[in-house]
């Protein structure tokens, strides 16, 4: 039997689930298919980064109001989602790297942001003691920190549920099409209608995308994270660096999980990912330099999530060009956790009323296309 | 460092060493990555220095384990790359057409080969076995005592206590009784009714009649032996200093207090025996870490009750390329290990093209016809020691994974919330993410699930498991980057 609602929401990852949330909490009847489930990939094993910092300049006012979402999480999904605001650094390794950390904050100050502050080398120092030496100062933004992914997956899951969505776990989409004003979409659990469609479908987004007519840049990448064994407390922040791949964090059990960016390889047909030794490799060594006391710590699992990461490497969010009733939010290109609170409830806006309160221009689908007709 | 090589085989056991042997015999290169420092694995773990160092200790570890002898110096006998004290962490392949990349540690170095063929010889692992205080100091298992007897003639000091079922089990006393190590008890958990319910299958059983006599021997010295028994024991729970309540003895769970007695029920009566030691056992299961790392299929046997890769009859998983060869492919032996590793070294000579089909086919058809032979005591064995099949319905306050503490009860909590499987079972409770990569836990939290959620344990499946396999330093991993 077909299954109905306002709202078809495509994709269980956490993009997927905030939008679902918040549309159902403004009344509407909302459906998610997900063909794994909720938070299989990208969703429920990134590095959990809440970070405003180093962020493109069009995806500050996101990052701003998401941030006033993740202070009062417990208020959105009724739990905290691990949210720590440890503050995040952004470490020169010589003066050519503090010389570009400078000039971006100064940026960042003149589009009206005074979130990113520029730290001495004694600053750093005191802040993180365990830094290595060479290291001559650093980008910092206070307010940031991390959350635990799954438990965010998990929360947002049970909010969405409580509002009244109705969440379908392995659920692959097999055909999407428009009949008048209504979407029919089969899957491999059944069929289901609605005239609204989001296309949350983070990596496979872009072959949903390009069979309803809105062709968009954006591939499947695997980025790869490591996690080790539990160390005595040596770093407060999350820690990455101006010129080299790294995202470093120490977990509240002691454990230290290192990502940055080094990418294994993704299968999207079987949705598995295998991971690149020599990117683990250099990931290790970079971390191993700004922490000597890392040397010795025992790496106890590694793996990568897929995600959909665009050219230009922000989001694609807005609504389709072909065809009626259609969205997109796809494409976070490895760092669309933060934005998670402000786009889910921006989406919602989008699809009830056409516009949104935080300015999405910038993300639309277009974007691509009217680079290439001009 | 990376380099190119025809063959890997992970192991020297006996199923590594004959597929080693019969791969270079052949003419192939091949590289033995093993972790011990002599081959051997762990039904022949130092096997060399035993004959050489303390011979007089093969009166007692038995003429089964001396065999292991002979097979060592076969293999020592073939031309191959072996290359002891080598760790395994991670085997995959990069879309880098067939070639799979096995990475390891040495010396505090990592290393990468590019392999044709790999051929994974890791054998079993004990059982975990999950009860009420089993995270004791003081509580270790059967293989492991086996292990110090064998690698340095130690044995435990104080009241040891062996307690389970299996043929390992068996063994080990034997050993001990022979080796004059005084053993305090045997909590015997077979079930009663062994005989009888092994009994149709003792006629195929006596083709084995050599390994079914030096059992029966076994069993002989064992009874003779003085040494206490209690048989078809049940709810057994090992305990550490009393603290209040004496039936709450196994809920400490840890604390680095030791072990002191063991509680069980034994034939309608209750005991409780001191005990410094607590060795369990509940039989052996496949290793299979790496042929889960390289995802190939896997299917649950519900004899031995345990998963097993699937293989074709060379030891090929669904993974082309990739073989399991002996135990790891399914429990049938240390004799008949080593016949599947000639029969899968054979395949791997053939398929490099040094070898003819026709030739392969002869060799390995003796083989099988050997291996058959030696299997024919697997029917009596698994009935007269069956799999317990107790642990998916084990007490809610047992923990089941070591590394993260996690229990029965908060795995079926986390069920009741929604936590469909294994792998959300990591995410839920990191259950499983531990420095053990789950080899303590997984049979266990598959058992709970599927007894739990009414599945089938194939339907639950396992851990997927995230390399490295084993818990590497970052600057091992970082040697990787040189050049």
């Amino acid at each position: 039997m077909t299954k109905t609602s306002d709202v078809l929401v495509i994709g269980g990852g956490l993009h997927g689930l905030s939008a679902a949330l918040h549309l159902a909490r403004d009344g509407a009847r909302v459906r998610l298919v997900e063909q794994a489930y909720i938070g299989r990939h990208a969703s429920g094993v990134n590095a959990g980064g809440v970070r405003r910092l180093g962020r493109h300049p069009a995806e500050i006012p996101l990052a701003e109001a998401a941030l006033e979402s993740w202070r009062a999480m417990p208020d959105l999904v009724g739990d905290d989602c691990g949210f720590k605001p440890s503050g995040q650094v952004k470490i020169a390794e010589n003066e050519a790297d503090l010389e570009l950390l400078t000039q971006r904050a100064a940026e960042v100050r003149r589009l009206g942001y005074d979130h990113e502050e520029i730290i001495d080398q004694a600053t750093l120092r005191a802040l993180i003691p365990s830094v290595a030496e060479q290291c001559t100062g650093a980008m910092i933004v206070r307010g940031d920190g991390f959350a635990d992914p799954y438990r965010t997956c998990i929360a947002f899951r049970r909010a969405a549920e409580a509002a009244g969505v109705m969440i379908h776990e392995g659920a692959a989409l097999r055909t999407l099409s428009r009949t008048g004003n209504v979407w029919r979409a089969a899957t491999t659990t059944g069929s289901f209608e609605a005239p609204e469609v989001l296309n949350a479908a983070g990596a496979w987004g872009a072959g949903l995308a390009k069979t309803l007519g809105d062709p968009v840049p954006v591939r499947a990448a695997a980025y790869m994270m490591m996690v080790t064994d539990r160390q005595p407390y040596f770093v407060g922040p999350v820690v990455g660096l101006a010129s080299r791949k790294l995202s470093l964090k120490q977990m509240g059990n002691g454990s230290v999980v290192i990502g940055g960016g080094y990418e294994g390889k993704a299968d999207l047909e079987s949705g598995k990912t295998a991971l690149d030794v020599q990117g683990l490799a250099k990931s290790a060594e970079t971390a191993c330099t700004i922490f000597p006391v890392l040397r010795s710590a025992r790496l106890l699992r590694s793996w990568a999530g897929i995600d959909g990461e665009a050219a230009d490497r922000i989001p694609v969010i807005g609504r389709g060009r072909r065809h009626d009733g259609l969205t997109h939010a796809f494409g976070f290109s490895g760092h669309g956790f933060q934005l998670v609170p402000a786009v889910g409830r921006a989406l919602a806006e989008l699809i009830r009323t056409g516009t949104s309160s935080l300015p999405l221009e910038p993300f639309s689908p277009a974007r691509f296309q009217e680079k290439s007709d001009g | 460092m990376r380099s190119e090589v025809d063959v890997v085989v992970i192991g020297a056991g006996p199923a590594g060493m004959a597929a080693a042997a019969a791969a270079a015999g052949a003419g192939a290169d091949v590289v033995v990555l093993d972790e011990q420092a002599e081959p051997g694995g762990q039904i022949y773990r130092a096997i060399e220095s035993v004959e050489r160092d303390r011979p007089a200790d093969l009166s007692f570890l038995g003429d089964a384990y001396a065999h292991g002898s002979t097979v060592a110096g076969a293999f020592r006998a073939v031309r191959t790359d072996y290359r002891p004290g080598s760790t395994v962490w991670q085997v995959g392949d990069l879309g880098k057409g067939k070639r799979r990349d096995v990475v390891y540690s040495r010396n505090g170095v990592a290393e990468t080969l590019s392999v044709k063929h790999l051929v994974i010889a890791t054998g079993a692992l004990e059982r975990p076995v999950p009860i009420l205080g089993w995270t004791l100091p003081g509580v270790m298992t059967v293989g492991a005592v086996q292990s110090a007897l064998k690698t340095s003639g130690i044995y435990p000091a104080g009241n040891l206590v062996l307690a389970g079922s299996g043929p390992l089990m068996l063994q080990l006393a034997a050993q001990l009784i022979d080796a004059h190590v005084p053993i305090a008890g045997i909590v015997d958990t077979t079930p009663p009714g062994g005989l009888s319910r092994a009994f149709f299958h003792l006629p195929r059983a006596l083709a084995a009649g050599e390994t079914l006599l030096k059992g029966w021997r076994m069993v002989r010295t064992v009874n003779r032996s003085g040494v206490p028994i209690y048989r078809g024991a049940t709810h057994l729970q090992a305990h550490g200093p009393a603290q209040g309540g004496g039936e709450q003895g196994g809920g400490e769970q840890g604390g680095g207090e030791k072990v002191t007695s063991l509680s069980f029920r034994s034939q309608g009566a209750d005991y409780t025996i001191d005990a410094d030691v607590v060795a369990l056992h509940e039989g052996v299961i496949p290793n299979t870490q790496l042929s889960r790392l390289l995802q190939a299929e896997h299917r649950w046997d519900d004899r031995q009750r345990c998963f097993h890769p699937l293989t074709n009859q060379w030891g090929e998983t669904s993974e082309p390329g990739v073989y399991v060869a002996g135990d790891g492919g399914g429990i049938a032996g240390g004799l008949a290990a080593a016949r599947s590793g000639m029969i899968t070294g054979l395949a791997v000579a053939q398929s490099l093209g040094l070898m003819a089909e026709a030739a392969r086919d002869f060799t390995s058809e003796e083989q099988r016809l050997r291996r058959f032979i030696d299997l024919s005591i697997r029917p009596f064995l698994d009935s007269y020691y069956p799999a317990p099949d107790w642990i998916g319905a084990v007490g809610d306050d047992v923990i089941l994974c070591r590394c993260e503490e996690v229990t029965a009860g908060q795995l079926r909590a986390a069920m009741a919330h929604g936590c469909s499987g294994p792998n959300q079972a990591k995410s839920f409770l990191r259950c499983g993410m531990g420095a053990c990569q789950g080899r303590m836990c997984a049979a266990s939290v598959t058992e709970v699930m599927a007894a739990t959620g009414g599945a089938t344990p194939d339907a639950v499946g396992s851990f997927r498991i995230r390399p490295p396999i084993k818990p590497v330093t970052l600057a091992e991993v970082a040697t990787l980057d040189a050049g």
